[in-house]
């Protein structure tokens, strides 16, 4: 049996433990925001935090994570408000929006390690992350102008409420 | 604003019918072209059914089908707008019902950047009319004249200042007959209120949470998951498979063998063997157990190096002739000093972020199909023919498509569900992996071209000879073609901009040996490159700046009709008289992308600008493109600027967004190492050697201006594509002298 946290909730898996987190999530939990894109840590479609950290769930096996508290999309804010998310919005940068759940996630992860991150820095950190639709450059204004707003502002964090909690 | 498909939608009309809903669209009174007369126009002759374009609840909510897929180019929102700016809805009112496949909508097939061009009238006129018949319920129940009450965001009010909102005339407007086409007055665009503005997208917050709905994340029904294994060759066959560590795996409960296919391609699934499990990951590690031996068939002597030396040669000798004016074989022979030039460009894959992906459930009488499908109708053609029903018991739900670029047209992947659904009596998830996408596709057509041409005295083009040669499309309908459809050379070949007394346009054949299919601006993009390379290419051989040269090589501001130099030209289908080939609107985008980018600036060592233009699905582009090449060779680019005529514009936004991403996607050409076989397989499986552009690859900026324009809506989609290439290659060479004239560039800037 292992146990892991999901956006603050206690999990058992008592599974293959050789299945990539991101089947457990969409095919057990139907938690669907985090996608498959790649298979292979190639293309960050499928990324979620663990303890805070980006990872790419494809290639990460359920008996890698026990005790950890894994955050998905779904988690990473209570209504879509985290500052990442806003950014999004605000730049419209969205177009098929299929890679846009690991990009957020990978950004939030990024901002998280780095709160003023320069130019290049946001390329090293995003280009794990593949968007077929070619949403780069707004991507890279997005992820600057969440740092402006995340400079100094607490915001909701699954992980530590569930540690509050 | 959350996604509605169009089941949940009919059991709500139901529902609601005794409440009474106004839907428009849904009925031909009389003989005369009422509400929906746009609806019988084109694209569908046949479209004499129901139509649920436009319904108003009597809450007020108008439920807005958009019967194209969305694929991030925003055609929800685009076509409520247009909606709901005719009919001075409220936005907060407004619901989009995905629309499922249905032959009533006519044509659904979201592809050639065609979904404004061939709705916009007739939405508009839908609007239009429920307008109007809000304004005469309202002066029929204040008995006043209809003039005396004008229409404003879901209210009507009388020039007395009395109102009433659009939700307490809907019972009223049952009964009144819709107004003739002529009575329907349209807004004026200074009146336009949604159309042409930058207006967010009605998806975007569901996205942003991780909510939209994609192929894989329908959950009803619970569907077994199928991953196959298929043939790793086009026209291969499965010899013998053992399935007995496959069925070991846990989880695993079914390993089924898909026929393989009959005649042409078409969008029939390459047979193959599923593993059916009941989850993602015991059918993935299923199908690593599985071992089958295959009988490759006539195509497993497939090698790309060989196949690039015989498009060569092809194009070295004359071929059909496809356009031609004057002589320009005769003063070719004699010229003494020629510019001569071969291109080539490997096959592609579209490799949308979202791998194919879809659900069936087969009942005896008809098969649900819930798919990421860019045209619900092949889906229904297709799972028809694969199943054995008649079309019209395929009930396909379109979810949102995590990318389409061509691939998701082609509905091989709907059609496996059904089989296996068949098969197994279950509900049917089939989940293509990124191996599976990248080896499976139907490709982007390998090319060659040969361009050699003559310039007069002052430096100005006198003959050009341009040969093209590649695999065709045409061979995916019909078994064996070697020659390519005219609607292949359309694509930026026959109609060639450049102004020159003696042209001979030609084009050799080629055999398919894979599955051929359309990528995002399809053959433009290989054509554009050719054309555009080799006008600069002309340029420095003449001496001249590549931007001057470019717009004195494509002439004076005029309409060209090639169909009168001997050539077929059917102009994406549409109407010449509406959409000429319009020399001065691409003199133009040309102007205006060299001054966005301050074209002509003194740049630092290493440092070069490229330009080229191109129309294509009748919409006009030009890209500026700025790199640095160091001196061992690494490529950079620094920025780019494009410019865009795509006629009248619904989003400005999205347009911006689309010509952005369209950029993008045009590198992938120069950039990626393409799609090569050997022994008939394709030897690249997944992002790490099928490489696609990243952030590190992009510009961070890319500047877009739209051409203001009155003109008819023209594509968006695509024509951003193919003028990166040559835009980029032609940057390359002012910054360093290197030509490229083979794509991918790879190494070749470090040799
Ligand atoms: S799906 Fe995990 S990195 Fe691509
Ligand atoms: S928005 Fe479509 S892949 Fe990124």
């Amino acid at each position: 049996m292992i146990t892991f946290t999901v956006n603050g909730e206690t999990r058992e898996f008592s599974g293959d433990p050789t299945t990539p987190i991101l089947w457990y999530l969409r095919d057990e939990l139907q938690l669907t925001g985090s996608k498959f894109g790649c298979g292979m840590a190639q293309c960050g479609a499928c990324t979620v935090h663990v303890n805070g950290v980006a990872q790419r769930s494809c290639v990460l096996p359920v008996s890698a994570v026990s005790g950890s508290k894994i955050t998905t999309i779904e988690g990473l804010s209570k209504d879509g408000d985290h500052p990442v998310q806003q950014a999004w919005i605000e730049h419209k940068v969205p177009q098929c929006g299929y890679c846009q759940c690991g990009q957020m996630m990978q950004a939030a992860s990024l901002l998280a390690s780095n709160p003023t991150p320069s130019d290049e820095e946001i390329v090293q950190g995003m280009s794990g992350n593949i968007c077929r639709c070619g949403t780069y450059p707004r991507i890279h204004k997005a992820i600057k102008s969440a740092a402006k707003t995340m400079a100094g502002v607490e915001y909701f964090i699954p992980e530590t409420e569930g540690e509050k909690a | 604003m959350s996604q509605y498909f169009d089941l949940t939608r009919r059991s709500f009309l139901k529902s609601s019918a005794a409440a009474g809903v106004l839907v428009l669209g849904t009925y031909f009174a009389g003989a005369a072209p009422r509400v929906m007369a746009g609806v019988l126009a084109k694209p569908s002759e046949s479209a004499k059914t129901a139509n649920l374009f436009v319904a108003l609840r009597p809450d007020g909510i108008v439920e807005i089908t958009c019967h194209r897929s969305e694929m991030g180019q925003q055609i929800r929102t685009a076509l409520a707008q247009i909606v709901a700016d005719e009919m001075e809805a409220s936005w907060d009112k407004i619901v989009v019902i995905q629309g499922k496949g249905d032959l009533k909508y006519g044509d659904q097939n979201t592809d050639g950047s065609r979904s404004i061009r061939y709705n916009m009238q007739r939405l508009r006129e839908m609007g239009a009319s429920v307008r109007y018949l809000m304004r005469q319920a309202a002066a029929t129940r204040w008995n006043v004249p209809i003039d005396s009450c004008s229409a404003q965001q879901h209210l009507v009010t009388h020039s007395s200042g009395k109102t009433l909102t659009y939700a307490e005339l809907v019972n009223d407007a049952l009964s009144i007959t819709p107004p003739e086409l002529d009575k329907i007055l349209l807004k004026k665009r200074s009146e336009w209120r949604y159309i042409n503005t930058a207006m967010e997208h009605i998806d975007l917050k569901d996205i942003v949470k991780g909510k939209a709905i994609f192929a894989a994340d329908v959950l009803e029904p619970k569907a077994l998951i199928a991953v196959i294994v298929r043939p790793p060759v086009v026209g291969g066959k499965v010899k013998r498979f053992d399935a007995k560590a496959a069925k070991a795996i846990k989880g695993v409960v079914d390993v089924i063998e898909i026929p393989a296919p009959k005649g042409a391609p078409l969008f029939q699934p390459k047979g193959g063997i599923a593993i059916v499990a009941n989850n993602t990951w015991a059918a993935i590690q299923g199908r690593r157990a599985l071992s089958v031996t295959w009988d490759d068939g006539k195509n497993g002597d497939y090698n790309s190096e060989a196949f690039k030396a015989s498009l060569l040669a092809t194009v070295s000798s004359p071929q059909s002739s496809v356009r031609e004016i004057g002589d320009a074989a005769t003063i070719l022979a004699k010229a003494s000093d020629k510019l001569v030039a071969d291109y080539y460009a490997p096959h592609l894959a579209q490799a949308p972020m979202e791998p194919p992906c879809a659900t069936a459930m087969y009942y005896k009488d008809r098969v649900d199909v819930w798919a990421a499908t860019q045209n619900p109708q092949a889906d229904m053609a297709t799972v028809g023919a694969m199943v054995g029903l008649p079309k019209e018991k395929i009930n396909v739900q379109v979810t949102m498509l995590g990318g389409g670029f061509g691939r998701k047209s082609k509905p091989d992947f709907s059609a496996e569900a059904a089989y296996l659904s068949m098969k197994t009596g279950q509900a049917i998830r089939v989940q293509w992996t990124r191996e599976d996408d990248i080896q499976h596709s139907f490709y982007h057509a390998v090319s060659a071209q040969h361009i050699e041409a003559s310039l007069d005295k002052n430096g100005a083009i006198e003959a050009y000879l341009h040969r093209t040669a590649f695999s065709p499309i045409a061979s995916t309908f019909q078994e064996g073609a070697t020659a390519p459809g005219s609607f292949e050379l359309r694509l930026g070949f026959t109609d060639n901009p450049i102004n020159t007394p003696n042209m001979k346009l030609e084009n050799g054949e080629a055999p398919a040996k894979a599955r051929i299919g359309w990528m995002r601006s399809v053959s433009n993009i290989f054509h554009a490159f050719a054309i555009q390379s080799f006008i600069a290419e002309a340029a420095h051989k003449a001496g001249r700046d590549q931007k001057d040269y470019l717009l004195e090589t494509i002439g004076p501001a005029r309409i060209v009709d090639v169909t009168e130099q001997n050539a077929q030209y059917d102009n994406y289908g549409a109407d010449k008289a509406t959409y000429p080939l319009d020399i001065g609107r691409l003199r133009h985008v040309i102007e205006k992308a060299a001054d966005m980018s301050g074209w002509g600036r003194k740049l630092p060592k290493g440092r070069g600008l490229g330009i080229a233009a191109h129309r294509s699905f009748l919409t006009y582009v030009a890209t500026v493109v700025e790199v640095e090449v160091s001196d061992s060779g690494e490529l950079k680019i620094i920025k780019s600027w494009a410019s865009i005529d795509a006629g009248t514009v619904v989003n400005t936004d999205t347009v911006i967004n689309q010509v952005q991403g369209g950029s993008i996607y045009g590198m992938t050409a120069a950039i990626s190492e393409g799609i090569t076989f050997d022994k008939g397989r394709v030897q690249q499986s997944n992002f790490h050697d099928y490489r696609v552009p990243r952030m590190s690859d992009s510009p961070l900026e890319i500047e877009v201006e739209i051409i203001p324009s009155e003109a008819p809506p023209a594509g968006v989609g695509e024509p951003a594509t193919p003028v990166y290439a040559p835009a980029l290659c032609n940057a390359i060479f002012a910054a360093c002298g290197k030509r490229i004239r083979q794509l991918p560039i790879g190494d070749q800037l470090k040799a």
